[in-house]
């Protein structure tokens, strides 16, 4: 802390921009990453103050999605086939689904407080600290128990791979990492979009639930389950779709009901990047707007 | 009495003030009513009358459980996080001193808390369904109140069990994981994901059994119109049964937890 302080006399002495400036602009992103390391760390420790009930919210947050997958066990309980597809096929699906949201709910599952945040003025003791205000609201309340999902997910993953009929080539092992990974992102920038929405309509962050749970759930059953006009909403409106859909039917050697070039099922980390790009300026744009609460 | 009116006047206005939350509230509803519909629609196409439902009936199950979701509070948001807060700070001590009675006064504020989400967040997801899809509405205007009491029932049996589980916070205070449980109770047993008539054998019989199938399960089979004649007062009696033996619990809880409280101290 010293060694700052010092850095900056100096510089400022010989009339140069105010280092804290300086100094925020070039290490902004990994100062980002070691505030939410920090907070994240805080509120793990917090949690851990209360050893029974963390044990019993992540044993719930394990089950409240095993009882998901449960729900589509019971369904195959009385059917060979949902929509055309096997068990074994949804559970790809499923579990792709799954396990890209639940790495993206452990890293920004709290984005959704924002609108609370704006509505009664506590985002102004975020907007004074030295750290970016994405990395704070994104780390806000950060809850381990949502390994829970995660763990449910991959359980489910690997069910699928072990009892599915398909020859395996390096190339459709290798999709199911860049799935999971483009998949979060791209629930990420939904959440990351939702929260900047809120700064317009406070009340509403609802509505993000239903792009995002809803959007899991949607992606959790085959495509042909759905209407047509659902299904394009999905790929080219909000492109969800490419958060599991696509490159799932391209390991299954499926076809998508919309009719699309086969290469797409190799695009989900340019649509992630794309729309986390968009996010981004999403989110920038709301927090420029913000005016605090009036009197 | 009259004090408990007012109370429960009180939780309608102030969940009625939030009208966009409420409209929100309506949106996803109606967005998980769709999805969810696509699904069960696939699902009866390939097992027609699963469960002693046709498609249309299967239908209306959906939208029931989207419309009747926030009244019965099955994803939380209702008096319980408040009242965990109250015991885990110890302002419960204050609301202890009050002459009126913990249960009944919570009782009243989530009752009017529920009508109001049975109609801002209940009436229109159904609206928007039954135009979207085939629903299967009651033939006779009797079915009507009919439902309605069999939702009032399970909505006093809701709360029996978020008061019981606010109760909890007395022990573990930090009421998280309760709720949580809680919750994922009142998803899976309500019959929100699935309807119960279609978990096999054992579980079957144990889900239909257990306080949660009040919550939808058993209302939304009477307004399909299943349960007729002495079969809608056993369905009655089955609700009534369970509110009066889980009110009856958390009422020696608290009993239990108020010693507790001046053990402590205060």
């Amino acid at each position: 802390m010293a060694d700052t302080v010092a850095v900056r006399t100096e510089e400022e002495g010989r009339g140069l921009e105010p280092a804290g400036f300086a100094f925020e602009d070039r290490l902004r992103p990994l100062e980002g990453l070691r505030a939410y390391g920090l907070i994240m760390a805080m509120w793990v420790r917090s949690t851990m103050a209360y050893r029974a009930s963390f044990a019993m919210t992540l044993f719930g947050d394990l089950a409240v999605t095993a009882f998901d997958f449960i729900a589509i066990l019971l369904m195959f309980s009385h059917v060979d086939a949902l929509g055309g597809y096997s068990l074994p096929e949804i559970a790809l699906l499923y579990g792709l689904s799954a396990t890209a949201f639940g790495v993206c709910d452990l890293l920004l599952g709290s984005m959704d407080r924002v609108g609370g945040r704006i509505r009664d003025g506590t985002l102004d003791t975020l907007l004074v600290r030295p750290v970016p205000v994405l990395a704070q609201v994104a780390a806000d309340r950060f809850a381990l128990r949502r390994l829970g999902r995660i763990t449910q997910g991959l359980v489910v993953i690997g069910y699928a791979v072990a009892t599915l009929d398909i020859a395996w080539t390096p190339l459709k092992m290798l999709m199911l990492p860049m799935t999971v990974l483009s998949g979060a992102a791209i629930f990420g920038a939904v959440f990351i979009a939702g929260a900047a929405f809120q700064f317009v309509a406070q009340d509403a962050s609802e509505v993000q639930n239903s792009f995002t749970y809803g959007g899991t759930t949607l992606l959790q059953y085959p495509p042909t389950v759905f209407a047509k006009d659902l299904v394009r909403g999905v790929t080219f409106v909000v492109p969800l779709a490419f958060a599991s859909w696509l490159p799932a039917l391209y390991v299954l050697g499926r076809e998508y009901p919309v009719d699309l070039p086969q290469w797409v099922a190799f695009l989900p980390p340019l649509v992630a990047a794309g729309c986390c790009g968009l996010a981004g300026l999403a989110w920038r744009a709301g927090l420029r707007s913000y005016r605090s609460t009036g009197s | 009495m009259r004090l408990y009116a007012v109370v429960a006047a009180g939780g309608f206005r102030r969940y009625a003030t939030y009208r966009t939350a409420t409209v929100a509230g309506v949106f996803t509803n109606t967005v998980f009513g769709f999805i969810v519909a696509y699904t069960y629609i696939a699902l009866w196409d390939e097992r027609p009358q699963l469960g002693g439902y046709d498609t249309s009936q299967a239908l209306t199950y959906v939208w029931l459980g989207q419309a009747l979701l926030a009244a019965g509070a099955r994803m939380g948001g209702g008096f319980e996080s408040e009242l965990v807060e109250r015991i885990r700070t110890g302002d419960i001590a204050v609301d202890l001193y009050r002459p009126a009675d913990l249960q009944l006064w919570w009782m009243a504020a989530d009752l009017g808390r529920a009508t109001f989400h049975l109609l801002g967040r209940g009436v229109a997801p159904m609206i928007l369904g039954a135009l979207a899809f085939d629903l299967a509405l009651p033939g006779s205007f009797w079915t009507w109140p009919a439902f309605l009491l069999s939702v009032f029932l399970g909505i006093v049996v809701s709360f029996a069990v978020r008061y019981l589980v606010a109760m909890s916070a007395f022990w573990l205070l930090d009421g998280a994981g309760a709720m949580r449980m809680a919750m994922l109770a009142g998803l899976f047993f309500s019959g929100m994901l699935l309807p119960l008539n279609l978990f096999p054998g054992l579980l079957g019989e144990v889900a239909r059994a257990l306080p949660w199938s009040s919550l939808l399960q058993v209302p939304a089979d009477v307004f399909l119109g299943k349960h007729a004649g002495w079969g809608l007062v056993e369905a009655y009696a089955f609700q009534a049964g369970w509110a009066v033996v889980l009110l009856g619990a958390g009422r020696l809880l608290q009993t239990g937890a108020t010693r507790r409280v001046v053990v402590q101290g205060g």
